[in-house]
């Protein structure tokens, strides 16, 4: 079995497989991170079965925390398999944080945390900022501290789909970017490495000053979503909030006591990026 | 716990790590009862003494709201 | 094949011996604590001794985890015991909700799944009905796997609750009907010891008793070291003098004697449970068993894919007589390819 650690933020992972590519492929991408001695998670990209291991390779994802229905990927898009490995077992096993699935982006020690459904544009929007004046924290988690609800940085590569590609092919001029998977269940998809500055402030967290809900399409608009509504859609956003019991419940609520919140319609990354201005100005 | 936010109240039940999210009357039925046994004629009378309304009419609604409190596990039910 | 399992029984055994881990070492034991289902209660031994700061923050996450399982756990017996209120019988808890429910140190750091109870088979219509009402609902659609249950099993076929989405075994028995030892329910539902709730569990014999059979009886040894560990804790909190004879004999009135005494030994000589000296007496399969519940490498991975294949079949072996075999797994396999 091949191995590959790293440690992304607070998270530090193994990873195993019986191809020596993925980790190759991965090894590459994560080359500027530390390298931890004690990993908190381990996963294992394996073969579905003997045969499946030479013949249309076939990777199944197992580990400390595992989905059992979940379908295999084809050996290509052995990266992408253990990047969702990594997601699965912060989503399933992660306690020392509420773990928001969001985005986040930070200026002058405070964050701007977006939120919101696949396809609202919670991850382009944070890649685009990130390299635009604005420091990367994330793109598929926040995790936000029990004690001093600062938002903590978490900056794995960030995954790009479909017209997100070609968007940030030409802002990040200088990123170094992944092969590309095409024809994913999820369209096509490749990874860019965050910033440098992200990876080099991964331990440094941000006070959280400004909570947006993107949504990707739309003229743009701009909405106040009132402190209920946030909590509601924040726990909905959160795997292990229940998991966290009491003091889930008063990070979050200190939380939507404290942070504003705007829902934005936008139709391009300027027109995003005029608003984000125009609200953190007003709000931050 | 219980925190009120703007039109609507998070109740956190500690017993089963359960948070619910309610509307009036239920945060001021929880707390007119505290931690006593009352039957609804009962909280119905302790309601009207702190808000204005009046306590016969209101004891069915909330006999209601005490069914749907006591489903949601957030007050039991006993016998006497 | 590797038996770093050893790590995690060493771990258990003798928690300060930790100290002497290097970071490989701990890598290993963690990783398979957590397969094992054992990392809160390795969380709990190792609480107050010093650790790496890593191991640290993994232990406390564990914490947070068991006290999250207990939490859910309790509350969902509560639900449970709502939903029968109506029910004159006993509701007897099973397992590790029994263990946290009666306060017992088997129950510390306990991972808990599923919430497991026994009642008495006759009122089984009575007790589906009134889960039913109450919101919970059949797992499976299929037909087949639902006669197999009710024929042949010792529980009803698993039942989820709406809302919580949370699974409740209902058994009637310990062992499936079809297995060859055939254990008295209704002398363990009378003996059952009432919980301040309303609530019932096991008498501290039949709780070790159904453990053992849990463990062997069933044949696949999958979270034996988590078994082995529940009885080393049940043993330790609660046997006295008069728990061994009285043991022994209902152990004998179970048909469940052999099993009871292996799984006894087992605990012995794995975590050095204090058991009397007429019943250490080591039998030849002993030392097989032990490599079976300690092989795994530094992955967590158990033993080689053919050796578990011959595993799932002894179990079912075990559970069913050959003829019946042979059909079940011919259906299974026909439905499946």
């Amino acid at each position: 079995m091949h191995e590959f650690r790293v440690q992304v933020g607070p998270a530090a992972f193994r990873i195993g497989s019986q191809w020596k590519r993925p980790l190759d492929q991965l090894a590459e991408l994560y080359r500027d991170y530390p390298v931890p001695q004690i990993p908190d998670y381990s996963v294992r990209l394996e073969s579905v079965s003997l045969l499946r291991r030479f013949i249309r390779p076939s990777v199944a994802i197992n580990g400390d925390y595992m989905l059992p229905d979940a379908a295999p990927l084809p050996l290509e898009q052995g990266l992408l398999a253990a990047e969702m490995a990594m997601n699965l077992q912060m989503a399933l096993g992660w306690r020392r944080h509420v773990l928001l699935h969001a985005s986040a982006v930070e200026k002058d020690g405070k964050a701007l945390i977006m939120t919101g459904q696949s396809g609202s544009g919670k991850s382009t929007l944070a890649a685009l900022l990130g390299h635009r004046g604005w420091r990367f924290m994330g793109d598929e988690f926040v995790l936000v501290d029990l004690e001093s609800g600062d938002a903590v940085p978490f900056p794995r590569l960030i995954s790009l789909k479909n017209e997100a590609i070609g968007a940030m092919l030409a802002t990040a001029l200088d990123g170094r970017f992944g092969p590309l998977m095409p024809s994913t269940p999820k369209g096509d998809i490749r990874h860019l490495v965050p910033p440098s500055d992200a990876i080099a402030h991964m331990a440094r967290p941000a006070r959280p000053a400004l909570l947006l809900f993107p949504s990707f399409g739309f003229d743009a608009a701009v909405r106040e979503v009132g402190p209920s509504e946030v909590f509601m859609r924040l726990t909905q956003a959160s795997t292990n909030y229940v998991a966290l019991g009491e003091k889930g419940f008063s990070t979050l609520t200190r939380f939507v006591q404290t942070v504003p919140a705007r829902a934005i319609d936008y139709r391009d990354g300027i027109e995003a990026e005029a608003l984000v201005n125009q609200l953190w100005a007003e709000c931050a | 716990m219980v925190t009120p936010l703007d039109s609507l109240t998070l109740v956190y039940q500690r017993r089963s790590g359960i948070t619910h999210i309610v509307a009036e009357p239920a945060p001021e039925i929880l707390a007119a009862m505290g931690a006593d046994a009352l039957t609804a004629d009962e909280v119905a009378q302790r309601l009207a003494a702190q808000f204005d309304f009046d306590s016969a009419q209101a004891a069915d609604i909330i006999a209601a709201r005490l069914n749907e409190l006591a489903d949601l596990g957030l007050v039991e039910r006993c016998y006497a | 094949m590797t038996h770093n399992g050893m790590l995690l029984v060493d771990a258990l055994r003798d928690p300060a011996g930790t100290a002497r881990l290097d970071p490989a070492g701990w890598t290993a034991l963690l990783t398979i604590a957590r397969v094992e289902q054992l990392l809160g209660t390795l969380a709990r031994k190792l609480s107050g001794l010093p650790v790496p700061d890593a191991v640290a923050d993994i232990l406390e996450e564990a914490r947070i985890n068991a006290e999250y399982q207990r939490r859910s756990a309790l509350w969902e017996a509560d639900c449970a015991r709502r939903a029968l209120a109506d029910y004159a019988g006993k509701v007897v808890l099973m397992k590790g909700t029994a263990y946290v429910a009666a306060g017992l140190k088997a129950g510390e750091g306990r991972h808990i799944g599923d919430l497991d109870i026994m009642v008495a088979q006759a009122n089984l219509p009575q007790i589906e009905a009134a889960l039913l009402n109450a919101g919970w609902e059949w797992v499976k659609e299929d037909a087949y796997d639902d006669a197999y249950y009710r024929d042949h099993m010792h529980e009803l076929p698993p039942l989820i609750h709406k809302e919580r989405d949370r699974m409740i075994d209902v058994h009637h028995t310990i062992l499936p009907l079809t297995a060859r030892p055939r254990p008295d329910a209704e002398a363990m539902l009378a003996d059952a010891d009432a919980l301040a709730n309303g609530l019932y569990v096991l008498s501290p014999t039949d709780m070790l008793i159904h453990s053992a059979a849990h463990l062997f009886a069933d044949g696949e040894l999958d979270g034996g070291l988590r078994n082995l560990w529940d009885i080393h804790c049940l043993i330790d909190e609660r046997a006295d003098d008069a728990f061994w004879p009285a043991l022994a004999s209902r152990a004998a009135h179970h048909q469940l004697l052999a099993p009871a005494e292996r799984a006894v030994r087992l605990a012995h000589q794995l975590y050095g449970t204090d058991i009397p000296s007429g019943w250490r007496r080591g039998h030849w399969p002993d030392t097989y068993y032990i490599r079976r519940l300690t092989a795994r490498d530094h992955w967590g991975r158990g033993t080689h894919k053919l050796t578990r294949l011959l595993f799932y079949i002894r179990s079912h072996w075990l559970r069913m007589p050959p003829l019946m075999l042979a059909r079940h797994l011919w259906t299974k396999w026909r439905k499946s390819a």
